[in-house]
């Protein structure tokens, strides 16, 4: 019996609630029991943007996740406002492009991966969260099934946008083998 | 059975109207269920059905009547405020027997209030909605999945006993995803000889109205509709128990707010507190038959809602206050967590233990 709570915290307009939706159906696909829960305010059109996603073995209660087991932090402002809610032994990934502070937990595991640089560095400006992604799917151990990424991510670019597939599928990798 | 997708609460209401042959939507956007006009905006054409943005929710409700008086399957949406302004449509609705199904995805109130999830249109989903005798039929759903397998049930149930139904949701389950299967086998719609759809000269005509200048026809009107509310109360309320069997302590809730109590009463199970949860399905008719199923064994009961404790009145009705009933509750948009549902059970384990 395994839950998992994901908290994705940053800017509207980074793909924040697009990033927890390929994790959402990584676990559909995988036949797990998921959640996927967006916060919906004024700070969708501005601002601080986050997403909570449950993914377990068990029927999901509450969608809410207020402790989360591991936090994607895109930007200073979420690292700021969720750090001391993660689980010990849970994990953070921070944007270290954005964010220039370290965290200050020690009861965690940290990985910083400079993902906006890393995303105009390779000519694809928008696809920072896909790079993070790539690390989160790796170190949660999600692609271990690949195909199960790769159809996760079918599932969320929609037929009009197949042609975005690629390069989304590149960003995952940069994230994965940084 | 079909793959299940991933869908928002929102849109799994929309897609299973389509499915259960609703080809009428009318509407206003609000804050935080503007998705299910937006898809229907997008779905509807494709089905040959009818999407229209009103100019005023007084308007969609108007045009609801209109379209549900040809016995048409017929639908529209709001949130809270949109949902008083629906009232008098409301009424009329009910004052003329006509079938609809009205969606209410709550948000905090009172006046515009606020944008986040909440419960507080309680009573006035179950206590009628606006003036004049009448009830609807009030559904709950806590989850992505009942809120299309209600929506489905809304329009049968709408439609055997010609009234309104609400499906009571809130902005979470308006917004959240989750797994969804919409694998329906659509019952041929039934037989509405009440409809006004032309005489073809052969017939009487069929009037839609709700005046009755005379107070004796009112009156009468009014004692059928009440017969046929008692027969539904007898056999249509649904409920979720989990837990009850052994619980000395009792946690009620719905909606999105069971979701989170169902954690707290797995969390005190943990610690060895024999606790369960009573889940309404349905809000009107109520389910009181649950609740007396616990008397003389629960000791106290923890209604936990989302707003300033308006369930908790049917509750203690039910339970004809011989199990105290306490208020668990957050308001104003709001979420309990499930570490506050927790604390309560603890006290009240605490106190019914001393």
């Amino acid at each position: 019996m395994k839950t998992t709570n994901y908290l994705f915290a940053g800017f509207g307009g980074q793909g924040i609630l697009f990033s927890g939706k390929v994790l959402a159906y990584k676990g559909l696909t995988d036949g797990k029991n998921v959640s996927w829960l967006p916060s919906y305010g004024p700070e969708m059109r501005g601002g601080t943007a986050n997403c909570s996603v449950i993914v377990s073995d068990e029927a999901v209660g509450s969608p809410i996740v207020s402790n989360p087991n591991v936090l994607i932090a895109m930007n200073l402002p979420s690292l700021d406002a969720y750090e001391n809610s993660v689980t010990a032994g849970g994990k953070i990934f921070v944007d270290s492009s954005l964010v220039d502070r370290k965290v200050l937990r020690t009861d965690v595991d940290v990985y910083y991966i400079p993902a906006t640089s890393l995303a105009s560095d390779n000519k694809m400006p928008k696809l920072a969260n896909m790079i993070i992604m790539g690390k989160v799917l790796k170190e949660m151990g999600e692609f271990d099934n690949e195909d199960g990424v790769v159809n996760a991510l079918k599932k969320v670019i929609s037929a009009k946008h197949a042609d975005m597939l690629e390069i989304n599928l590149n960003a995952l990798k940069i994230g994965k083998d940084y | 059975m079909a793959d299940k997708v991933l869908m928002k609460g929102n849109e799994a209401i929309a897609e299973a109207a389509i499915i259960a042959g609703c080809k009428h939507y009318f509407g206003y956007p609000i804050t935080p269920q503007t998705e299910i006009a937006a898809y229907m905006a997008k779905r509807m054409p494709k089905v040959g059905g009818v999407f229209l943005q009103a100019e005023s929710e007084v308007a969609a409700i108007n045009m609801v009547y209109g379209v549900a008086s040809t016995g048409t399957r017929v639908m529209t949406s709001s949130s809270s405020p949109g949902i008083s302004l629906k009232g008098e449509g409301l009424s009329y609705l009910a004052g003329a027997d006509l079938p609809a199904l009205v969606v209410n995805v709550q948000r905090g109130g009172p006046g515009l209030g606020g944008i986040q999830p909440s419960q507080s249109d309680y009573f006035q989903a179950t206590k009628g909605g606006a003036h004049g005798d009448f009830h609807m039929l009030v559904f709950a759903p806590a989850s992505v999945q009942e809120m299309a397998d209600l929506t489905v049930k809304g329009f049968d149930l709408a439609d055997k006993y010609r009234m309104t139904s609400m499906i009571l949701a809130d902005g979470t389950l308006g917004q959240m995803m989750e797994p969804v299967s919409l694998d329906y086998e659509v019952k041929a719609p039934i037989e509405k000889p009440w409809a006004a759809t032309g005489t073809q000269l052969k017939r009487e005509h069929n009037v839609i109205n709700s005046l009755y200048l005379k107070p004796e026809k009112l009156e009468q009107t009014n004692f059928e509709r009440f017969d046929r509310y008692k027969q539904i109360e007898e056999s249509e309320a649904m409920y979720e128990e989990y837990l009850t069997e052994d619980a000395e302590i009792i946690v009620t809730a719905f909606g999105i707010a069971s979701r989170v109590a169902k954690n707290a009463v797995n969390m005190a199970r943990a610690q060895g507190i024999k606790v369960g949860l009573i889940r309404p399905i349905t809000l009107w008719p109520f389910p009181k038959q649950a609740y007396q199923n616990v008397i003389g064994k629960a000791k106290r009961i923890i209604s936990v809602e989302l707003s300033m404790g308006q369930m908790i009145e049917d509750v203690r009705l039910a339970v004809e206050c011989k199990v105290p009933v306490t208020l668990c509750n957050r308001t104003g948009g709001m979420i309990v967590s499930p570490e506050q549902v927790l604390e309560s059970i603890i006290n009240a384990s605490k106190e019914v233990n001393a």
